[in-house]
């Protein structure tokens, strides 16, 4: 099978591994799929790994919005309104030109040097970027059910004598899990789909190993034929976004588990997020 | 552009920046704003019209037509835009070429697709390869309009289907009891009414629409980004000034152009939903009904 060596050769090429030169002339369907399957790896090594991280900035930033003191509110709004108002597009410019001027030996912290030099690089610099994008975005969806958590719930763990950390842990922050999952479910799907904007902002594809839409444009421009390689993004991102809300509403019925009747399912609602 | 800018030796901190910041270069760079800008302008109410068109063909009891809008509102839920974007603009420029080719060139015998190319017959290329530059920009500019218009027009279908739904069927009920046709009760009752559930969706996408602006880059038109990216960088071919890479100061000036873009949107969109909420049988309009009163 000839399909088998394309796929031997360039599953993992996104990574590094496998044969270096990317075809040139004549290419196959087989060829397409394999290429833009393997880019995929890095749309999914980004968001799952932005997504664990921001999910608890996110929470951080949700209380501290929420916090009486004006010194820890105020850096909490200015942040989630800085990310949540410019576009990702531009933060990503910007982040990385801050990168680049970073000085190349690193920073000197307490004696220790910190190095700089990956930050300029698409596996670091890119994941900060959504790291502290996803937080953001997340955090207002926190911050609203936070806000929405019942009065009820709150008064009941007064009254068994909750308070504090046992009261955030217990009460406070299961609801407000519950109540935002939905919208939460919402960012997810529209980080992983914000990922491949990675490698059309200025972070470097290096040794042309790129995402699945960087593949999918090498190909575009290549073949001068839109019609195949962006269907085959598509047909990825779908599987993805399935995969998503699958995964999500799992946990969804986790945290809804002790509401009477079913946890309602999650309809996909793309324009009441972001 | 002001008289004192002839003698650069005499130039130095703030008399330089306003030097600076008002060379050709720089004024064909805010120009660009004008183009960010005007893309909304067109590209808000191209949008709304696709994404009518679409929610009205997902409700439609023709089934073909109701197919067509459904699918349309669906097919851009899990995909990501951007891959919509590159591809729309290739795709609906080889579409409009191959529709001229059909019509101009109909004893061409060739195959349009050879290999890795895509040729039509020099008739109709689009634009014709003797046209002027402003002609190919306009082109790119109308495709990129074109574009946008398509994949937010499939949010907005979404968003007013979903409006469509939320207005009361009472109110239909008593417009057909009395005795409205199907057409009027639609024009009079529903989309009068739809608005006020479509807008908190329709203010989401505008939000969206403002933040994908910077794609227009992506798709070769020279937006603010390009300018960005030219004036600040050390070296580029449009600007020839000699200086080191400034590009950090122009994208935090696009950072502050865009916050500032979305902060006003959100104060304009808050004062257009209370307009609407007046006299609508919903919280808010009840709020303002009881504050008057």
């Amino acid at each position: 099978m000839e399909c088998w060596d394309t796929i031997s050769e360039y599953a993992f090429r996104s990574l590094g591994y496998g044969t270096r030169a990317l075809p040139k002339t004549d290419f196959t369907l087989c060829q397409q799929f394999t290429l833009i399957g393997s880019g995929m790896l890095w749309n999914i090594y980004f968001g799952v790994l932005a997504l664990a991280s921001g999910f608890f900035l996110a929470t951080a930033l949700a209380l501290g919005k929420a916090s009486e003191t004006a010194l820890i509110r105020k850096p909490c709004e200015w942040f989630i309104f800085i990310f949540r108002g410019s576009p990702l597009f531009i933060q990503f410019f910007l982040a990385y030109e801050t990168f680049v001027l970073l000085p190349k030996e690193g920073i000197e912290i307490f004696g220790i040097t910190a190095e700089t030099r990956w930050l300029t690089k698409a596996w670091a610099g890119a994941l900060v970027v959504l790291f502290l994008n996803t937080s953001a975005y997340s955090a207002e969806i926190f911050y609203g059910a936070l806000r929405s958590v019942p009065k009820g719930d709150l008064e009941a763990a007064d009254a068994y004598g909750l308070s504090g950390w046992a009261r955030f842990r217990r009460i406070v922050w299961p609801t407000m899990l519950r109540l935002g999952w939905p919208s939460y479910t919402n960012e997810a799907i529209f980080l992983f789909h914000a990922t491949t904007l990675v490698f059309f902002s200025s972070f470097p594809a290096w040794r042309q190993s790129g995402d699945a839409l960087y593949y999918a444009s090498y190909f575009a421009d290549k073949t001068f034929n839109p019609f195949i390689p962006y269907p085959i993004v598509a047909f990825y991102f779908i599987v993805l976004t399935l995969l998503v809300i699958w995964g999500f509403g799992r946990v969804n019925r986790r945290l809804n588990r002790h509401m009477p009747g079913q946890a309602k399912k999650i309809r996909y609602r793309p324009q009441l997020v972001r | 552009m002001f008289s004192n800018c002839t003698d650069p030796s005499a130039l130095e901190g703030l008399s330089w920046l306003a030097c600076y910041l008002t060379n050709g270069k720089h004024l064909t760079a805010y120009a660009s704003v004008g183009t960010v800008l005007f893309l909304l302008l067109v590209t808000a109410p191209a949008a709304l019209a696709f994404g009518f068109a679409g929610a009205v063909a997902a409700r439609s009891r023709v089934a073909p037509l109701r197919w067509l809008g459904q699918g349309y509102t669906s097919v851009v839920r899990g995909v990501p835009d951007i891959v919509f974007f590159l591809f729309f603009v290739i795709a609906l420029d080889q579409g409009f070429e191959w529709m001229r080719h059909q019509v101009l060139c109909p004893d061409w015998s060739e195959p349009i697709r050879r290999g890795n190319d895509f040729v039509v017959c020099p008739a109709a290329k689009l634009p014709l390869s003797t046209a002027p530059q402003w002609v190919h920009e306009t082109y790119g500019f109308l495709l990129a309009v074109l574009t946008f218009a398509i994949v937010f027009g499939a949010f907005a279908a979404n968003v007013l289907s979903g409006a469509m739904k939320a207005v009361p069927n009472a109110q239909i009920e008593t417009a057909q009891a009395y005795g409205m046709t199907e057409r009027q009760s639609f024009w009079r009752i529903l989309v009068p009414q739809m608005w006020i559930f479509a807008l908190p969706g329709l203010s989401n996408l505008w939000m969206l629409l403002v933040k994908a602006t910077p794609l227009l880059f992506l798709l070769g038109v020279e937006d603010i980004v390009y300018w960005a990216r030219e004036l600040g960088g050390t070296k580029g071919k449009v600007f020839a000034y000699p200086h080191p890479d400034w590009r950090l100061w122009y994208f935090l000036a696009l950072l502050v152009f865009y916050l500032s873009l979305t902060q006003i949107s959100e104060v304009v969109l808050g004062r257009i939903t209370r307009r609407l909420s007046r006299g609508q049988a919903t919280f808010a309009g009840e709020k303002q009904r009881k504050a008057a009163a």
